[in-house]
């Protein structure tokens, strides 16, 4: 099976995040990782090639030129080939979706493409679903288990208070992980070797056929929100702080 | 006046209260109002959306959630009803209908709103896991939103002439994402997405049983239990509780951490909280930066001492 794994590039989770100009981040002294949700859908992706004989993962990360290094780790994770989809400009979750959709429909045998259920810089959380659509494949999102019984494909995805749905689903189909799908492995040494040998297939954005300017929703401004002032200690023995606690949650706060 | 369309979730045939915020956007909007609900019986709901001008009651021989049904169906009412904005809860559904739904409309969606400008079609939202927020607008024809819970506070109903009632049918194209089973929890928990008030625990609970002094202390308040990432990783409590960045993000109006030490990707699953509290017997531990009240001790010793107190003080 010809499997699909789409990553993003985005600011690592401990890095503080500035505006820029109103509509753009500080880049500078931000290091830049997968989207966790993302390493998710990697290692899921490594698990079904490594269970079916023959077939080959392939990642791809649109994005500007430094996404090349999300798909070298992804290649040292195990990967066998990458595709960038060369994009500098903002582009909203649809046209992500039909550009993505433009490389893998190319491949016509693709089978599970994975995806992570968000990405952890514009949170959007529509991309999966709307790339599925393109494709006019069937889709599941939040998904905590997966499985493959050669025929179909059978997933269990969260909904609330940890109940789940299962759904099955043909192939080819769309699969978002959440937390919980997998633990993603790190990349070897000998991993990290062969990703560099590997090159990477890079795709302009002209050549999808996609471009910003039929965006279906824009970028109007970002901000920092307020942040909220310090609170404080409330001093003395447990029962006295405890006691203490009490009353200002009720009086002071009102949330009791 | 615009069409404004509201899609109503139903849970086991309860009115979610996430339904009540969209109802009290929408009124405010002073647009003509259409509450869509899946239901072979609408009249338990009537009274819920007596302030709208329409309910549509979406009919059909089995109405369990099946997205690809339930977003065609939903394509097609906002055709019916010209609708020019069309708002959902960010919840687990509301996160798996409304891509759907866009990619079937042709519409732009704005996800997990903090605000919706119904006129000018934007919306805030919280990015970079609420390190920042932005401001997006939907352009086109449609515009589609996901709200999320408890941002929005509640008002009373303002109810005019009765609803007009529509109906539509359910599409029964067979659907290419099939949901064969719901497995329900085993657990009767409050869902932390919706909850008023979260308990949460963190690395220092050392063991799943010790979950249950914060459970007896949610019981006391009606609240939710979540967790750290450290505590899940753990399996001193499931994934389905763990709040942050790579799991949910909560929004109560109380929030109780108990050794929990504070880290970024704990607090941007929480921060919005109306009030935090933390429970920590490290002083030096970030979490009391980020909290509203804080006590510096054994939370073993001070979560049953606040049960207590809070016991005495609800009366
Ligand atoms: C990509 C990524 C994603 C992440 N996503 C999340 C996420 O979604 N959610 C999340 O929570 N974390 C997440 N993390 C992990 C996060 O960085 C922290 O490691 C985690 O939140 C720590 O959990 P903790 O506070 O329970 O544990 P610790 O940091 O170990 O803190 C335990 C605290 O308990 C206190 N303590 C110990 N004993 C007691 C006692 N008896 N009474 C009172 N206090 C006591 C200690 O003083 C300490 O402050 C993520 C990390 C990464 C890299």
């Amino acid at each position: 099976m010809n499997i699909y794994v789409c990553i993003k590039q985005v600011p690592d989770t401990e890095a503080t995040i500035l505006v820029k100009d109103g509509k753009s981040i500080n880049e500078a002294n931000v290091k830049w990782i997968i989207s966790p949700y993302d390493e998710y859908a990697i290692e899921e992706a490594l698990k079904l090639k490594e269970k079916l004989s023959g077939s080959k993962v392939t990642a791809v990360c649109l994005g500007p030129e430094r996404a090349q290094n999300a798909l070298r780790t992804a290649l040292a994770m195990g990967a066998d080939s990458a595709v960038h989809v060369d994009c500098a400009v903002v582009l909203d979750s649809a046209n992500t979706a039909k550009a993505l959709a433009h490389v893998i429909r190319a491949d016509k045998d693709f089978g599970v493409v994975f995806l992570g259920r968000q990405a952890i810089d514009d949170d959007a959380s529509q991309l999966h679903i709307l790339l599925a659509e393109e494709l006019s494949i069937p889709v599941a999102t939040n998904v905590l288990a997966f499985a493959f019984d050669g025929q179909k494909v059978r997933v269990e995805r969260e909904i609330d208070e940890g109940a789940r749905e299962v759904i099955e689903m043909a192939v080819p189909c769309a699969v978002a992980a959440a937390k919980g799908l997998n633990t993603p492995r790190y990349a070897s040494m000998m991993g990290i070797m062969k990703a560099k040998k590997i090159e990477i297939r890079k795709v302009t954005l002209a050549e999808t056929g996609v471009g910003e300017a039929a965006n279906l929703v824009s970028l109007l401004k970002l901000s920092s929100p307020a942040e909220k002032p310090q609170g404080r200690v409330i001093p003395g023995e447990p029962a006295a702080a405890v006691h203490e606690l009490v009353k200002l949650l009720r009086d002071e706060a009102k949330v009791l | 006046m615009a069409n404004i369309g509201l899609y109503i979730e139903l849970k086991k045939g309860g009115f979610k209260k996430a339904n009540r915020e969209l109802l009290t956007l929408a009124a405010k909007s002073g647009h003509k109002v259409h509450a869509v609900v899946f239901c072979a019986d609408p009249q338990p709901y009537m009274d819920e959306l007596r302030g709208v001008q329409v309910v549509v009651q979406v009919q059909g021989a089995d109405l369990s959630y099946q997205p690809d049904r339930y977003a065609a169906t939903l394509a097609a009412v906002i055709e019916e009803f010209k609708l020019d904005a069309f708002l959902g809860a960010f919840s687990a559904q509301g996160k798996d209908l409304f891509p759907r739904l866009a990619a079937k409309a042709k519409a732009g969606l704005i996800s997990d709103c903090l605000a919706v400008d119904l006129e000018k079609r934007q919306a805030i939202k919280p990015v970079y896991s609420g390190k920042l927020l932005a401001e997006y607008r939907v352009e086109g024809q449609r515009a589609l939103f996901t709200v999320r819970p408890n941002v929005i506070p509640v008002e009373a109903v303002v109810a005019g002439s009765a609803p007009e009632l529509k109906s539509m049918a359910l599409d029964m194209t067979e659907p290419r994402t099939r949901i064969v089973e719901v497995i329900q929890s085993a657990s009767q928990r409050v869902d932390l997405t919706e909850a008023e008030i979260i308990v949460s625990g963190g690395r220092a609970m050392k063991a799943r049983e010790n979950f249950v002094i914060l459970e007896d202390l949610a019981k006391v308040l009606n609240a939710g239990v979540g967790a750290s990432r450290a505590a899940v990783d753990a399996g001193f409590a499931s994934s389905d509780m763990q709040v942050g960045q790579t799991g949910k993000v909560v929004n109560p109006k109380l929030y109780i951490a108990c050794g929990i030490s504070g880290a970024i990707q704990h607090f941007v699953g929480m921060k919005t909280s109306k009030v935090i509290v933390a429970i920590n017997k490290d002083p030096e531990a970030p979490i009391f930066k980020k909290a509203d009240y804080g006590i510096v001790g054994d939370l073993f010793t001070v979560v049953p001492l606040l049960k207590e107190e809070i016991k005495k003080a609800l009366g």
